[in-house]
């Protein structure tokens, strides 16, 4: 374990957050709009090599926000590409993000049954 | 929202009552606000980085391997979280710092299943769970796709 990978996993998703934030109070924008705009953002970035290098810098820094879901779509699509031709770029969409979906669907799936709205 | 520039104009009592209400409105805390939300979002990433690591050292995965299931697991923290309505208290504070990182799109599957609980299993929960979260899905996929395919087209 390396100390200085947890500083800049600190420091790179608290800069997220904080940027987020600031689109959310300075502007009209909704917390979709704001989610979506990273995903997208993330998704770019991917495509041009540049979101890896920030996940080998900050780890859990850059692998959580949601920009990273973006960046894995895009990386996924360009390796199964690589692989097979156009058609890569169907098959291999959600191979990387297949976890975080699935996880969503079957635990937000779970909760709702076990548990009841707030309020 | 930006007022529709097709609509008549104000007149002069509406402008005035404009500004007197843009004067009374509190401002958010901005400065409060976005160092909660680095703090919030900074501690995300470190307790991600730590599950990562816990997986990558127990199960003899590559740090990229280990990836996958510290997600799944964070998208766990945030499902349960909500669940039991402890997220919503914490994210009135961390605002950004929780819904920027996974566990805000757990959260907004979460909140949107257990708001539509009681429209029924199939038509609710089923269908509305991503009535939030679906955006970031379709946007997400869109860009992906665009950009797969010029790879694929010109770059490969």
């Amino acid at each position: 374990m390396e100390w200085k990978m947890y500083l800049f996993a600190f420091l790179v998703g608290g800069a997220f957050a904080l940027v987020g934030q600031l689109i959310f109070d300075l502007t009209n924008f909704s917390a979709g709009h704001i989610l979506s705009g990273f995903t997208v953002a993330g998704g770019i970035l991917g495509g041009l090599g540049l979101y890896p290098k920030l996940v080998e810098l900050a780890g859990a820094g850059a692998t959580m926000p949601i920009a990273s879901f973006g960046n894995a779509l895009v990386q996924g699509a360009i390796s199964e590409a690589k692989r097979t031709g156009v058609i890569g770029v169907l098959t291999g969409m959600f191979e990387l993000t297949s976890t975080g979906i699935t996880a969503a669907i079957v635990f937000g799936f779970f909760v709702a049954l076990i548990f009841d709205p707030k309020g | 929202m930006p007022r529709d520039p097709k609509k008549k104009p104000l007149t002069v009592e509406q402008k005035r009552y404009t500004e007197m209400v843009r004067d009374l409105v509190p401002k958010p805390p901005y400065l409060r606000n976005a160092l909660l939300a680095f703090l919030f979002g900074g501690l995300v990433a470190v307790v991600g980085q730590l599950v990562t690591d816990i997986y990558r050292l127990t199960m003899g995965l590559t740090a990229k391997e280990a990836g996958n299931p510290a997600v799944a697991t964070m998208i766990f923290i945030g499902a349960i979280l909500t669940g039991v309505g402890v997220f919503d208290k914490i994210a009135r504070y961390a605002g950004m710092g929780l819904a920027v990182p996974v566990t805000g799109f757990a959260n907004s599957v979460v909140s949107a299943a257990l708001e539509f609980k009681r429209e029924g299993l199939v038509y609710g929960v089923g269908s509305k769970m991503f009535i939030l979260a679906g955006s970031v899905i379709t946007f997400g996929v869109v860009t992906a796709f665009v950009i797969g395919l010029i790879y694929a087209l010109f770059i490969i």
